[in-house]
């Protein structure tokens, strides 16, 4: 796919992140918006998955790629990717987090065709996809895992437990993209915490590592294609992302972290993102 | 006989891995201890290690059972069920995957390893997440046959094992574990019993016979679902109720046959168990005695209550 539709199907996906919290008056927008080219590329260039292929029984018969949100709180990014796909109705979309609803504040593998595995509780989708993976080659199955991880879910002790076990069991049909955008619910992640050097962490885990522009959908290519040939060790995708990506008020603001814009911001981000 | 459940565990999940390719045995460092390491010797090629990281091997075994596969994760009850909880409920209990935990050395009979891996509360802090299966085996052949039960049901399930040896109770691995066992009838009382504490009732109700004191024991080996109707039919006969398990007296078996009585059948319940405290280091016969939970002590507190 030439990079003018990504950014067409990337545009889409942005405006439906924005329509899906307005609507709900809750969700996650900021990082929804900084990881929109990276989904948007993993879905309709990378991975194999389809209208027909993305149902819940192919979860347990994967013939296909697979993908973990990890940061499941940046739901309505991956709600609207599969909108997007054609995998559920955009219609749909408005019903995020309302009650009755198939789209879950964070996914539900049982409810939504695409989503492969439940999360929410940041640090618990990176085990789960290894143990994918390592399931994969257990049954002779090619096909690759993908999970994506957010620079501050990495503060969680359980991503490493994990980032050490895929390392141990060489697993290199996984491959974890971390979203950096350097933002979490109480600052700047360098002020919370300070989970940096990101890169030099999971290289000392075992992992291949790539620093890449996650807005940047010829160096993204570039690098999952480098994730795929790499046999041996798994890889992780450094990728440097702008929290709230195309809506300008909302860029590297920690605050639209997790808050749902009203109506005249609505607009605004909307007009923003059609350009 | 006696063995220890969790080496029937490892026994049996041996057969199983042997005869059926989805299995895969995840374990924590522990192998050796939980007996998954049986199963290891049959097919090392669908057994995982994944260290000292029990939150990890839950997600893992999430992971495996999300792509068709059926992993038993082994570890001490104490790590398997607390360090790990929340991956439980939130990666294999919500998303309903067919992932079984074995948590074994449970309750205070580990021994001496004492208080920091007794695990007390594990049935109460499963049994509160919505799906899980609960089953506490009480004997080799009761976890022979729970074994073959969560393989035949597809779901999120927990399965608490013993270090202790115990003596058989049962003559077969014949045994409906969905459904409780009368093992003595008598029209005093009835004392609704899990795991090790089975034989202790059934030998505090040999003492109180002796005495011209007939009490019921039931083995209670479902903690979760529970046989209602059959808890139900106990209750409604006798006018005086004991539980008696290696957990703490709050949320394992008492409480769990306390709810059912107040809402259908209300009853007077003694709860024997750990009276919400902890244990302390010792041979596990000690501390069965000192906490009253061998065949002695269950008679002594069984009698004071009749």
């Amino acid at each position: 796919m030439n990079n003018e539709e990504l950014k067409l199907h990337a545009r889409n996906i942005r405006k439906n992140i924005i329509r899906q919290v307005s609507s709900a008056k809750s969700g996650h927008p900021g990082g929804s918006l900084g990881a929109a080219d990276i989904l948007t590329l993993l879905f309709f260039e990378v991975m194999d998955i389809t209208p027909e292929n993305a149902t819940r029984e192919s979860i347990e018969n994967p013939d296909r790629d697979r993908f973990v949100l990890s940061k499941g709180h940046t739901s309505p990014l991956l709600y609207a990717v599969l909108a997007e796909k054609g995998i559920i109705p955009e219609e749909e979309l408005l019903t995020f987090r309302q009650v009755n609803s198939r789209l879950q504040g964070h996914p539900n593998m049982n409810l939504v065709p695409g989503v492969d595995m439940s999360t929410g509780s940041l640090g618990q989708g990176l085990a789960a996809a290894d143990g994918m993976a390592i399931a994969n080659k257990l049954s002779g199955n090619d096909h690759r895992i993908y999970c994506l991880v957010g620079d501050g879910e990495s503060e969680e002790g359980e991503i490493w437990e994990a980032a050490m076990a895929a390392a141990h069991y060489k697993s290199d049909n996984l491959c974890a993209i971390i979203d950096v955008n350097g933002l979490q619910i109480d600052g700047a992640t360098k002020d919370v915490i300070g989970p940096e050097p990101l890169d030099k962490k999971f290289e000392a885990f075992g992992w291949h590592v790539i620093n890449v522009d996650g807005h940047d959908f010829d160096a993204l290519r570039a690098a999952f294609a480098e994730a795929e040939n790499t046999k041996g060790q798994p890889t992780a995708l450094i990728a440097h992302t702008v929290k709230g990506k195309g809506v300008s008020f909302m860029e590297n603001q920690a605050a639209w972290h997790g808050t749902a814009p009203n109506a005249e911001q609505t607009e605004l981000a909307l007009k923003e993102l059609e350009g | 006989m006696a063995k220890a459940t969790r080496q029937a565990y490892g026994e049996k999940l041996a057969e199983l891995v042997a005869e059926n390719p989805k299995i895969v045995v995840l374990d924590a460092d522990l192998a050796g201890s939980t007996k998954s390491g049986e199963a290891k010797k049959v097919a090392p090629e669908r057994f995982f290690d994944f260290g000292i990281a029990e939150a990890d091997m839950i997600g893992h075994a999430a992971g495996f059972a999300a792509s068709g596969f059926t992993p038993f994760a082994s570890s001490f009850a104490m790590f398997a069920s607390g360090r790990a909880w929340e991956q439980i409920r939130n990666s294999v209990a919500y998303p309903h995957l067919n992932v079984k935990i074995c948590g074994s050395h449970a309750g205070i009979t580990v021994g001496e390893d004492g208080v920091s891996h007794q695990a007390i509360e594990d049935i109460a802090i499963i049994r509160a997440i919505p799906d899980m299966k609960i089953y506490v085996p009480c004997d080799e052949n009761e976890t022979r046959a729970v074994l073959d039960q969560v393989v035949s049901e597809f779901g999120p399930t927990y399965i608490r094992t013993g270090r202790a040896p115990v003596e058989n109770v049962y003559d077969s691995e014949d045994i409906d574990v969905t459904k409780i066992h009368v093992l003595r009838s008598g029209n005093r009382a009835a004392v609704f019993a899990c795991g090790f504490c089975v034989k202790s009732a059934l030998e505090a109700a040999d003492r109180l016979k002796a005495e011209g004191i007939d009490i019921t024991v039931v083995d209670v080996c479902a903690i979760k679902p529970c046989d209602e109707e059959g808890i139900l039919h106990i209750l409604q006969d006798y006018d005086l109720i004991f539980t008696a398990e290696e957990h703490n007296i709050v949320g394992g078996l008492g409480g769990m046959i306390a709810e059912l009585a107040s809402e259908k059948c209300p009853k007077k319940i003694v709860r024997i168990g750990l009276a919400d405290r902890f244990a302390e280091s010792g041979s596990y016969k000690d501390l069965a005695k000192k906490y009253r939970l061998d065949g002695d002590g269950l008679y002594e507190q069984i009698k004071a209550a009749l």
